[in-house]
Formats: structure tokens, sequence, C-alpha cells
């Protein structure tokens, strides 16, 4: 009865979302006002009803309702609630109504908070978002319903894919898919730009909190998945440059270009269609996600469900959604031309390289996705693109952009002096120097690639610092200055902190792959780690043999590692809990291999300097998308626009 | 030509390569060994080394050379499958690859063996020859000696039934 209640709940989405897609478009092009006025309603009662249905097949999940085929395919009676829960969002069907279950809240969320925009503006956002919205809710009732029967029912489920069964796994999806679907609304409005013809200052000022506040969700999911990955694998490792990786990287790379594009429209007025360019394809490379992951395209890890019927109404889908797009955008962006001159210097130029060389980024990380598909497509043979390419190409991308990152905030709109610059700059620039030899060596091994990481981290470091020496120059305190500020220096300063983790983290880790039997030690990098054995034990859905290892320092302080080899009871997966001891400076990280004989395991042990780094620096980072998101500009420009 | 139009040719191309790409299989990497003759070798028995085998004695017969290890764990979940195989009459040679520790005799005796007879591939050679990439890897071979199939990773019910089951019925013929 429930589950027939939710896919109920779906159709009636679907209605009301063809309904929210077409009188308030209808409505902002004929200037018709009754047609307008439904755009709100419609998409709050949509987003209700897309509630619903996310509800009822949470309850068929927490009831271990396995008359449901995607309950039966995707959870266990064993397992805990909370993965239960989480499991809901663990298949493809599940996680597909997860988007559409966002993309609805973010519409309700433009529909509450657009109160002070011209009514045809947020009309024509709120019907564009439903167009999506009709996509996807199309999507899931003819190719991916969750609530599929399976009759006569199983008496217990197959379980939920083990790898799933993780903490950092229970915020991962429902945080990278607040960021795709987040873009959603920087299209929206860059298509309702697009449409009504007004692509000024104003509505850049629109769109600026919106975008940043996707890419915060999408900055937080990825960095999440990327914890996942070290902690669950196995292998110690963070990045992988893995399809599904790159599918979440590069509409954040578009976005990170699209923030920095988007300020200079707003300020200057200038770079109108490159804006609206990059909102199309932060978009549209969000939706190319799931297509990519779901359809079976490229080969991956993620891809847990593949369906070519699946694939092509995904594919048709997108090149509806942005191919026509792209289409009013050739048709409509020439009659937008800037005005707002400025000079070589400035920081209009910086941030104009900062875009080139972000989407040169992005192209890279796209050639290199999708350079095997190209090639079997051509019948040209199979071959995979690993992470050699990647960190060639990526990596040297991405020290312009670090280096200008310190001097663009420092330098002035329209026209600034070099010699100047150059004056305020000389002390930060030989601080890195010294810093890129000084840190290397004392590490013990001179490595360029470290070196360099380091020298440039010192130098954004200098770089934020006089940014608030600038602003505090003429009195003030530092906490009234506004949040736009603090969260951009914020979000360059974890730059700064996460390539220290990155340089100091791939210049001097180490592993060692180990066989070790009772009372065995081994030495890594100054450590003795110590094998006391393992017990087995069982867990709620599956039993494990927990290693007992102490670890002694250099210094003589000790501490006990559990690593974790786990037999999942359904499916009979094996998955490794690494046991991890962290630190500001290192990780020790410990993960079991294989039992050879009685209490003999091969154990891989690593050493980690510097990798928490990495996730202190996504945090600052989302914290700095979060200020300049909330800051007071954004809510005081809504405001004056509703008085006016 | 509007320059503006390059977003959209851009996009409809890779669009193009998606739908191709939709009927591609990209975890399919065809063995180019498909269609030649197995490669012939001549090795010990497991747990018998006076007995040895070639792929020769089995001339006129359709068969699976599985390539396994005991140290691997998708060959340990494989096995249970096997071994309903051998119930049903099919013949398996296992080429036992790269067991530096010799565990796959006591291993076999414990949990059973779905083979007619495995072979010891201690060095590795065989499988160059072949062009093993990794355990499970399984070559089905024709009466006439030809190798027609090879199946990466782990039979499962589902690949016995979809693929293997019909493609043995045929070659029987």
């Amino acid at each position: 009865m429930i589950p027939e209640l939710g896919h109920f709940a779906l159709i009636l989405a679907l209605l009301l979302a063809l309904v929210q897609s077409t009188l308030p478009l209808i409505g902002a092009q004929t200037g018709n006002a009754r047609f307008l006025a439904v755009a709100r309603p419609a998409a709050r009662a949509q987003f209700l009803f897309v509630c619903l249905a996310y509800a009822c097949l949470v309850t068929a999940f927490l009831q271990n309702d396995f008359s449901v085929r995607n309950v039966a395919m995707n959870s266990f009676s064993q397992l805990p609630a909370v993965y239960r829960f989480t499991a809901s969002w663990g298949s493809h069907e599940g996680s597909m109504l997860l988007w559409t279950l966002i993309l609805a809240f973010w519409t309700m969320a433009v529909s509450v908070l657009s109160r002070r925009l011209p009514e045809d503006m947020a009309a024509r956002v709120i019907g564009i978002m439903g167009l999506v919205s009709v996509g996807f809710l199309a999507f899931l009732i003819f190719t991916s319903n969750p609530f599929d029967r399976l009759l006569p029912a199983p008496m217990d489920g197959r379980d939920l894919n083990p790898l799933l069964q993780d903490p950092g796994m229970v915020l991962h999806p429902p945080m990278l898919y607040m960021g795709y679907v987040g873009f959603s609304g920087a299209f929206a409005f860059a298509i309702a730009a697009l449409l009504s013809g007004k692509l000024d200052a104003a509505w850049a000022r629109w769109s600026r909190p919106w975008t940043v506040v996707a890419w915060t969700f999408l900055t937080m999911g990825i960095a999440l998945g990327s914890w996942w990955a070290y902690i669950e694998l196995g292998w110690g490792g963070w990045w992988f440059w893995d399809p599904t990786e790159n599918a979440s990287f590069m509409p954040w790379l578009a976005g990170t270009a699209l923030i920095h594009s988007l300020a200079v429209t707003e300020k200057r007025g200038a770079f109108k269609s490159w804006t609206v360019l990059l909102a199309i394809t932060a978009f549209s490379l969000s939706l190319r996600g799931p297509f990519l992951v779901r359809s079976g395209v490229l080969s991956s890890v993620h891809a847990f469900a593949t369906d070519p019927a699946r694939g092509a109404f995904i594919l048709g889908f997108l090149v509806v959604v942005i191919g026509g797009s792209l289409l009013l955008y050739a048709l409509r962006a020439p009659t937008m031309l800037g005005s707002a001159r400025f000079s070589a210097f400035s920081r209009e130029s910086l941030l104009l390289v900062n875009n080139v060389v972000l989407v040169s980024a992005l192209g890279s990380v796209l050639l290199g996705t999708l350079y095997p598909l190209f090639l079997d497509a051509l019948g040209m043979g199979k071959i995979s693109v690993g992470a050699p390419y990647f960190n060639a190409v990526f990596v040297p991308l991405m020290v312009p952009v670090l280096f200008l990152m310190a001097v663009g905030p420092l330098t002035r709109w329209k026209g600034a002096s070099l010699p100047d610059m150059a004056v305020r700059l000389r002390l930060a620039f030989a601080v890195a120097v010294v810093a890129a030899v000084a840190v290397p060596l004392a590490a013990g091994e001179f490595k360029p690639w470290v070196s360099l990481g380091v020298g440039l981290a010192v130098w954004i470091v200098f770089g934020v610092a006089l940014g608030f020496a600038d602003r505090l120059k003429h009195g003030g305190t530092l906490f009234a200055l506004p949040r736009g500020f603090w969260g951009m220096q914020l979000a360059h300063l974890s730059m700064a902190i996460g390539i220290v983790g990155i340089a100091l983290v791939s210049g001097y880790e180490s592993e060692r792959n180990v066989k070790m039997a009772v009372g065995d030690t081994a030495q890594l990098a100054g450590y003795t780690f110590t094998f006391k054995g393992a017990e087995a034990y069982e867990g709620p859905n599956f039993h494990a043999a927990r290693g007992h290892l102490v670890v002694t320092s250099k210094g003589g302080s000790e501490f006990v590692l559990r690593p974790e080899k786990r037999l999942y009871n359904a499916g009979g997966m094996p998955m490794t809990e690494a046991g991890i001891n962290y630190g500001v400076l290192r990780d020790i990280y410990v993960a079991m291999g294989e039992e050879i004989e009685p209490q003999v395991w091969t154990i891989r042990l690593f050493y980690k300097p510097f990798i928490d780094w990495l996730w202190f620096a996504a945090g600052l980072m989302a914290l700095g998308g979060a200020l300049a998101a909330s800051d007071r500009r954004y809510r005081i420009a809504l405001k004056d626009k509703g008085a006016a | 030509m509007n320059k503006r139009l390059i977003p959209l040719i851009a996009f409809l191309l890779l669009a193009a390569f998606f739908a191709k790409g939709l009927f591609l299989n990209p975890r399919e990497v065809p063995s180019p060994f498909i269609g030649k003759p197995a490669p012939a070798f001549r090795l010990p028995e497991v747990g018998n080394p006076v007995k040895t085998f070639g792929p020769e004695e089995m001339r006129g017969q359709v068969w699976m050379l599985n390539v396994w290890a005991p140290w691997c764990v998708s060959c340990r979940q494989e096995h249970g499958v096997l071994m309903q195989l051998q119930a049903q009459g099919v013949k398996l040679v296992g080429l036992n690859w790269k067991d530096k520790d010799r565990e796959a005799a006591a291993l076999l005796a414990r949990l059973g063996s779905p083979y007619l007879s495995t072979v010891e591939d201690l060095d590795g050679r065989v499988g160059i020859d072949y062009g093993v990439t990794g355990t499970p890897e399984t070559f089905v071979i024709d009466k006439s000696g030809i190798i027609r199939f090879k199946q990466t990773g782990p039979i499962t019910e589902e690949v016995w039934k979809e693929k293997l089951e019909p493609m043995l019925k045929e070659l029987a013929r």
C-alpha cells in the first residue's frame, strides 16, 4: 500500500512539474499575471509530493518491505537502521529519487527566497527548474521506478553494498547532490536572463549566493567522498581520478570559474556571455554526472547500475536541456556585449586568466575521462586513462592559478600598477622562496613538486594576510569586515592549507606490505608496529577479524590500532576497515590483508604525513563558501529591489 | 560562422559519442587469443607432480581452462559455482597460477576439486602465453583446441546461465 502511495505521489509530482514548467514560462513571455502566479504554488506542491514519495521509500526500507524490488536488492534484515535509511539512496532508483527531491527542494527554496525578485524573473527561474524536474520525474516513473514490486517477495534482501556501509557514505551522496542540483539555480537564472534579455548586474547578484551555496555543498560532497575512499578502500589513497570522481570534480571546477566570473559581471558588467556559458556548463556537467555513472558508458568502480534504456533516456534529456540552452545562448548571447573596459593588469584581467586556466584544467579532465570512450567509439581500441595523465596535465595547469590567487584580490578593478604590486609582494616572494627550499630540505629529501607546493602555499598565505591588512588600513575591526570578503579569504587560505597537505603527503608518504605473525614487529618511518594478533567478532550483519597492533613512536609514545577485515553475511563480500591514528602532522594507517596461516596476516602499513590538512582545508573552504553566500549584501540587495 | 554556435556544436559532437558509447561495453576487453589455438603446455599436476597434463589431451572435447590461485578471494567465491558445474558434467581444467606457497593441494582436499585435472603454473609462464592479467579467468576451448571465449572475473550463476552454458551447448553440437 505504502509503495503504491509513493508511486502515485510521484505521478502527481510529475503533473505538477508539467504545470510549473509551462504556465509560468508562457505567462512571462505574454505578460499574463495569472499564469505567472502559478509558479510558486506549483513548485511548493511539487516539493510536497516528492517529499511524500521519498518518505514512502524510506518507510519501505525501514520496515524491510522486501516485496519492493529496490528494497530487496539493496537492504537486508540484519542491516542496522541507519544504513537501512541510507540504503534508500544506495541504489540507482533511490539516488535518482533523492536527486529529484533535492531539485524540488532547491526550487521550493527559490520560490520562498525570491519574493524580492521581479515577478517575471522569479516565474521564469521556477519554470526552468520545473522543466528539469519534469525530465527527472519522467525518468524515474518510466525507466527507474523505485517502487516496483517483486512478487513473490523474497525472504530477505541482498544487502546494501558493503562499500556503502560507512558513516562517510551517509552524507556523501546527499551533499554531492545538493551541489550538483544546486547549480540548477545558477543555470535557471542564466536561462531566465537569456529569455528576458536582461543580463545585468542584478541578475549576477541574484545568481551569486545560489552558485556559492551549490559550490559549498559540492566541495563538502567531494571531500567526504575522498575521505570515505581513504578509510574504506584500504589503500591509503584519497583521490584516484576515477571517472565518477572526475564527474564530481568537473562541475566543481566549472563552478569555481563561475563564482569568479560572476563577481566580474556583478561588479564591472564584463564577461556577461562568458558567465552565462559557464553557468550552463556547470549545470551541464552536473547533469552529465549521473549519465556517465548510470549509463555504463564509462567503466568505474561506482557504476553499480547499468542499463542502456536508462542511458538512452538520460542522453535524450541531456540533448534537450543542454542542447536547448546552448541554442538559446547562440541565439541570444550576441546581443549582450559587455561595455566595461579594463587594462592589461587589473583585477578583471587576472580573473580572466583564472577563468581561462580553470576551464583549460576542466577541459583536460574532461578529455582524460572521455578519451577511452572516444577511441572505443571510433573503433581504435580499448584503453584506460589513469592518474599519470591527470597528474601530468592537471597539476602544472593549477600552478598559474595558485600563483595569481595571491595577487588577484590585492589588485584594483579597471587597472593597477604592476611595479607597485611587485614592491608590495617582494617580501612574500622572498619568504615563499626560502620556505620552498627550507621545508623540503628539513623533511630530509628535496623534491621539486613539494618545494613548489610549499612555496605557493606560503605565497598565498601572504596574499591573504595583505588582503586583510588592506581592508583594515583605515581602521575598523576584523569582524566588521563583510562576510563575502571573509569567505573569499578563507577559501583562498584553505587552498594554501590543502596544497601543503597534497604536496607533503605525495612527496613523503611511505608504505610497507608485511607478513606478520603474533609478536612480530615491523618498522616504518620511525614507528615500530607490533602485531598482537587478530580476534574474530560478530557485527550486526557481518563477521570480522579485528587486528590488534601496538605502535610505538621514536619518542616512546604508544597507541593501539584496530584494523578490521569484514565479511558481510549477505553476498560474502570482503571489506577492509583501516585502523587509523590521526594526527596534525601525520596519519598512521594500517589495513589488514589476508590471513595466510592461522594468526599470520599480510598487513599494509602506511605513513601519511599532513594528509589531514586536506580534509581540514575542505572544511575551511566550505565554511568560506557558507560565509560568502550569507553576506548581508545579497539580502539588502534583494530588499532594495523589492522596495523599488 | 557564428562563433557562439561553437559550444552547441561541441556539445552535439559529444552527445553523438555518448550515443555510440551506450552500445559499447568498456569492461569487455576482447582477448587477442580468441579464435586462435590454445597455446600448448605441459605442466605437472597439483599434488601429484609425476603426472603431467597438456591441452592436446582434451582434443575432441569442449572444455574450460580456469585460471585460479589459492590466494585469490574471487576464486574462492567462484568455487561453489564450479563445483555445481562439475556435477553437471562440465569439463574443467584448473591452472593454478603463481601459487608460491603451494597451498592448492591442501585447499582442494579441504573444499573439494571441481577439476578433471589441476596443473601447476608456478612461475606464471603459461599464464603469460594465455595473456592472463589476473585471477580468475576462464577460457572456453572447443573440440579442435581453439579458444572461443574468455571470461574475466568469477563465473557467477548469471554468467553461467547467460553466456557460458549456451556457448558450451552450441560448441558441443
